[in-house]
């Protein structure tokens, strides 16, 4: 559905842009744009959607080139740039129709259309006001109403819950979610649990390149080199701590909390190879009679990941 | 053409539901209302005077009320005009480009040439009522004296493509920066060049002369505001309309390739 190659954007002498940044979406898929502010998410966004043109490299979407054949791609994208721009002086419903009109989604259709997209985001008791009286929250729906009013194949999204409270970005992305299907959707965002809930494959971008594109488990089985638990173990600290050093495979065991005259303590243990080891501890806590009270694979969080790539890439250099 | 029609009814939409349109018109009615009296009422005056002292008379010849009222008071709206029509187009595209919405209408499947024609219509409306508010005031005059209908037609057209002109300059200025003052005052200033520029012609040489008559925007409305309608003063005010917006299409264009 969309297709990047070598994709190369300068900005005079400023080192911002993006630089060969090539990867491919299939229809239907939810990607996500992940990076720190200035990283090029927007800037790859911009020439998607046929606001910019690209320094070198191609990018088609839906088949079409941006550069080649603009309208044709522009009549099949919806899009919610980051700061979303909407003609404050006009009021939702007017401001709905006039953005149907010129994606050509037919006469008669209009009035009905409107009323339903405002239905799906959430908008009709705000009918009778000027967009300027919104609060950014629902502005942000004004902003998603408009890029879905013509049910466009791709969507583009960039940064569609910044700025909401937690209850509107709830909403906002359950929204994104039901959206999912048919429809080709890229989102860019530096909230990381997001990009993991929504997206099925991840693009981690900065500096203006690609680090790293994957879907995110397997970018966390791919991270993360040795495995860990963690153990609620009632018990001696010592002995405990001792006898799971003893235990084949593992690296180092540490001990988070607890007394060191019995109760219970907290202990993390990392196994040098991947894969499952729960049940190591577990029959070990089985046959030493130990009371488990809590065990669990500990999973290292799309943060965890974001931030070691992005500086294991800096210790390179 | 339907691109066309949701900007053009968006563009005067937004006109009324800010203030602009409606102080524009409201200035521009008051001004030439104010010097259509002063023209009027020292026409009665002059009128009055050579009916009783024959030196006045003499001195004035025939008093004809269209010589003498109409024909000035084209100039005078030309004038008002001047000033008026760069506030209207100052904010068509600099505002997109300031709060950003030029992104969303760029990325919509819209032509860049219905984009612009679709706001010089925009403004080309607002114009349309702003000139004729005027036309009381020679209903005023037909009330009272005789003018010739052919000549106030004339004057007329001639004002609209003057107009035209001015406004297609105006939103060739607004393309090529997002601040609204800055597009004012180079409208403002290249129109009140062209406008002045005719001066300069007596003496520079015949051939140069000619060229500066030619190009200064307002020789060409005197053959209109005298009844002349002269297919070269028409040429002069369309193809000055198409070349700017023209140039406007193409700066627009620009974003999208300029790398």
């Amino acid at each position: 559905m969309i297709e990047v190659k070598d994709l190369t954007k300068t900005y005079g002498n400023n080192a911002r842009g993006i630089r060969d940044v090539s990867f491919k979406i299939d229809k239907g898929e939810i990607v996500g744009f992940l990076g720190p502010n200035g990283a090029g998410k927007t800037t790859t966004m911009r020439i998607l959607t046929c606001f910019m043109p690209a320094t070198s490299g191609s990018a088609t979407v839906a088949g079409y080139d941006v550069f080649e054949d603009s309208l044709k791609v522009r009549s099949r994208i919806g899009y919610l740039p980051e700061t979303v721009p909407l003609y404050t002086d006009m009021q939702v419903p007017v401001y709905l129709r006039f953005v149907a009109g010129l994606k050509g989604v037919p006469w008669k259709e209009i009035k009905n259309r409107v009323a339903a997209i405002m239905e799906q985001v959430g908008l009709t008791h705000m009918a009778h006001k000027f967009i300027g009286e919104l609060s950014k929250g629902y502005r942000q729906r004004v902003g998603l109403a408009q890029a879905l009013i013509n049910d466009p194949e791709v969507l583009i999204l960039d940064e569609p819950t910044i700025g909401l409270d937690p209850q509107q970005i709830t909403e906002i992305r359950t929204l994104i979610k039901g959206l999912s299907g048919e429809r080709t959707i890229i989102l860019s965002s530096h909230i990381l649990p997001e990009v993991s809930m929504l997206c099925k494959r991840v693009i981690i971008i900065d500096e203006g390149r690609i680090k790293a594109m994957d879907t995110p488990d397997n970018l966390t089985t791919q991270l993360t080199k040795s495995n860990r638990v963690l153990a609620r173990i009632g018990g001696q600290q010592a002995a405990i701590l001792s006898e799971l050093q003893k235990m084949p495979g593992v690296k180092r065991v540490d001990c988070l909390s607890g007394e060191s005259d019995g109760g219970t303590g907290s202990y993390t243990v990392e196994f040098e190879s991947g894969g499952q080891s729960s049940h190591l501890v577990a029959r070990l806590a089985g046959e030493r009679k130990w009371d488990l009270y809590e065990l669990s694979p500990m999973k290292m969080s799309l943060e965890e990941i974001f931030i070691r790539i992005v500086t294991e890439e800096e210790t390179k250099k | 053409m339907r691109n066309f029609f949701f900007i053009l009814v968006k563009e005067l939409r937004s006109y009324f539901y800010s203030p602009v349109a409606f102080v524009v018109i409201t200035i521009f009615s008051a001004l030439t209302g104010y010097y259509f009296y002063n023209i009027f009422a020292n026409f009665s005056t002059v009128s009055f005077q050579a009916q009783t002292d024959p030196m006045v008379a003499q001195q004035y010849g025939i008093l004809n009320v269209t010589e003498f009222v109409i024909r000035p008071f084209f100039g005078v709206l030309s004038f008002v005009l001047l000033i008026m029509l760069p506030m209207l187009t100052m904010r068509v595209f600099s505002e997109e480009k300031k709060t950003g919405t030029i992104e969303l209408l760029l990325t919509y499947p819209v032509r860049d040439i219905e984009a612009v024609v679709g706001k010089f219509s925009g403004c080309m409306g607002i114009f349309t009522i702003m000139l004729s508010l005027s036309f009381p005031c020679i209903m005023l005059v037909a009330f009272f004296g005789d003018p010739e209908w052919g000549v106030i037609a004339s004057g007329y057209v001639g004002l609209f493509l003057m107009g035209g002109a001015f406004i297609s300059l105006g939103i060739f200025m607004s393309t090529l920066t997002e601040n609204q003052i800055i597009a004012a005052v180079l409208s403002f200033a290249s129109l009140l060049m062209l406008y002045m520029v005719g001066a300069t012609a007596g003496f520079v040489g015949e051939r140069m002369g000619h060229f500066l008559e030619y190009i200064s925007i307002i020789t060409h409305l005197d053959n209109f505001a005298k009844g002349v309608l002269d297919t070269s003063d028409m040429m002069y005010y369309l193809l000055f309309m198409l070349f700017f917006l023209f140039l406007s299409m193409r700066s627009l264009e620009s974003k999208r390739w300029r790398a």
